[in-house]
């Protein structure tokens, strides 16, 4: 062979066992995650709540902790950024605002979720004094949603035809309307998928509810928005450097993490896979 | 009645685009409104650049050289990790593989993107960390070189997706006008496309790093904790971010602690704010030729 072509097959191989060592690595965690973490999942692990300081019983209080910090985040950054984007699509005027809205977007996303959950902490659990809750919790993840949810309803409002709006305004309807009955209905699959996909990366945030709303042990379920609560990803953390018997806490972290990756991986295969059929049924 | 409702629907989502801005002037407002007061009291070099960091003391100081030097060291073995495996994997899905490789790949990729860095950190410190300590007759596993591994394991998807996407979007005639003059596809691949690609590959490269520097949990479970500047990379360090996370629960609200922290969340606002400014630059440069 010559040396060029020894080359050529050297480099082949090189980048073919990098993507694989990726692969392997990859797979090594998953495959560790779900042995350790299925010998201890269960109904009842899902069902009750923590007992024997920590060391036996479920998670239960965690789980719905997540779920509703990650519900009342979405509650308000999912009007928020639509109706930013919105704006930004469909009025967009002055120019200068719109470059100021890009700037705070793109600034938004790069900023560490650690920071978030300082301004959480000092905003609202501090300033507005609603103190370590569900509330602030939910309040510092909404902020942290918000740019991604702006960034994919844009992309999804983007990709409706601009002839769709020519016609609807054609026809004698108002901007309003055409936002309303055409544009958003026609984006909504999208915008959807952007967002539950969103839903999937703030449920599994940990720094920003650290200050803001997690406790390592409540009693019951949460009474109120005011009530602090357990989360699951915070539960993993706390379990691993906290409380009194670590050896007895390691395999209910992995429990939680599995709980956590399932959670994740399923929300976000769901939207993936839909919007990847989306793409392939769309007529325009 | 109809130029109202017309009206009102502008004015709502011109306040939903406001309270966007708004949230960003709040963090900034909120992060140095408690953080520049700690500047009357230490001074910015002795911060920035002094090692010495012990807050709780009697005798309070705080230079946070050793962390600076803890969040540099994490960060940059992280790339060493995912630049090769990411720009790797991204070179051979978008120049080698088939296109169903290809196909399962990409939603693959976006999937890993999404596992919380939490589920990471267990990993590296009930798994990886023993396996280290074991290895190289360690006293702890918890060090500079697990956390940098575990990290770099963790971004390599926004290396590779961002890569791949950049790679994509080089023509075709690039990459045919190479092959039809003579040159294998290694040399097509690493003297014509991946240099058309630049910046996009130096984008996601930026990216990386501020996704890096700005991560809290793998850094606060598994690099070990110690506010030295690290000797090798079986040294434990603590970064920036999990000096914070780690040290706010000790603190008195406003007291020169509490402040301080404020203060680490400032340069790594700044860092991070610095980093996206020049990873869109790259970006904007591709999207425009």
């Amino acid at each position: 062979m010559k040396p060029r072509q020894t080359l050529n097959l050297a480099a082949t191989l090189l980048l073919g066992s990098l993507l694989l060592v990726t692969a392997l690595f990859l797979l090594l965690f998953l495959i560790r995650m779900f042995s350790l973490g299925g010998s201890v999942l269960s109904w009842e692990f899902l069902t009750t709540g923590p007992r024997n300081a920590m060391t036996q019983g479920g998670i239960l209080p965690a789980l719905v902790g997540t779920l509703l910090l990650t519900a009342l985040a979405m509650l308000v950054a999912l009007p928020l950024g639509v109706l930013t984007a919105v704006w930004l699509t469909n009025y967009g005027r002055p120019a200068w605002l719109v470059r100021l809205l890009r700037i705070a977007i793109n600034t938004l996303a790069g900023t560490p979720s650690i920071i978030f959950g300082l301004f959480g902490m000092a905003l609202f659990v501090n300033f507005l004094g609603w103190e370590v809750s569900l509330l602030s919790g939910g309040m510092t993840l909404a902020i942290l949603a918000l740019p991604v949810i702006v960034n994919n309803t844009e992309e999804a409002i983007r990709t409706v035809p601009p002839e769709f709006r020519d016609a609807s305004l054609a026809l004698g309807a108002t901007t309003r309307q055409t936002i309303t009955r055409v544009i958003l209905p026609t984006a909504l699959p999208n915008i959807l998928t952007g967002a539950i996909i969103s839903v999937g990366r703030v449920a599994g945030e940990t720094a920003p509810i650290m200050f803001t709303a997690t406790t390592f042990f409540a009693k019951g379920l949460p009474s109120g928005l005011r009530d602090d609560v357990m989360a699951l990803p915070y539960h993993i953390y706390a379990l691993m450097t906290e409380g009194t018997h670590p050896a007895a806490q390691v395999p209910i972290a992995y429990g939680t993490a599995l709980v956590l990756l399932l959670m994740v991986l399923v929300i976000s295969s769901v939207a993936i896979f839909v919007r990847y059929s989306i793409r392939r049924k769309r007529q325009w | 009645m109809k130029i109202l409702k017309e009206k009102l629907f502008q004015v709502i989502t011109y306040a939903a685009a406001l309270f966007t801005i708004a949230s960003l002037l709040g963090i900034i407002a909120g992060i140095f409104g408690r953080g520049l007061p700690f500047f009357g009291k230490v001074s910015l070099p002795e911060f920035l650049f002094t090692n010495s960091w012990y807050p709780t003391h009697a005798e309070q100081s705080f230079g946070a050289w050793a962390l600076i030097a803890g969040s540099l060291a994490v960060t940059l073995g992280a790339l060493a990790i995912a630049i090769p495996l990411g720009l790797g994997s991204a070179i051979f899905i978008a120049e080698i593989a088939s296109s169903r490789l290809r196909e399962i790949a990409k939603p693959v990729i976006e999937l890993l993107a999404g596992i919380p860095s939490v589920v990471y950190g267990l990993f590296g410190m009930a798994f990886l960390a023993p396996l280290v300590r074991q290895w190289f007759d360690l006293d702890s596993g918890l060090n500079l070189f697990t956390a940098s591994v575990i990290l770099g394991v963790m971004i390599v998807p926004i290396v590779s997706s961002l890569s791949e996407d950049a790679l994509s979007a080089v023509p075709h005639n690039i990459r045919e006008a190479s092959l039809a003059l003579g040159a294998t596809r290694a040399e097509t691949i690493f003297k014509a496309v991946v240099p058309a690609a630049k910046s996009g590959i130096i984008g996601s490269v930026l990216l990386g790093f501020g996704r890096a520097i700005g991560e809290t949990m793998v850094v606060l479970m598994v690099s070990g904790g110690a506010a030295r500047i690290p000797g090798s990379i079986f040294d434990s360090v603590r970064p920036l971010t999990s000096t914070i996370a780690a040290e706010m629960g000790e603190t008195v609200m406003c007291d020169l602690h509490f402040q301080s922290l404020f203060a680490l969340a400032i340069l790594l606002f700044a860092i991070t704010f610095v980093t996206n400014l020049l990873s869109e630059a790259a970006f904007g440069k591709r999207r425009h030729g």
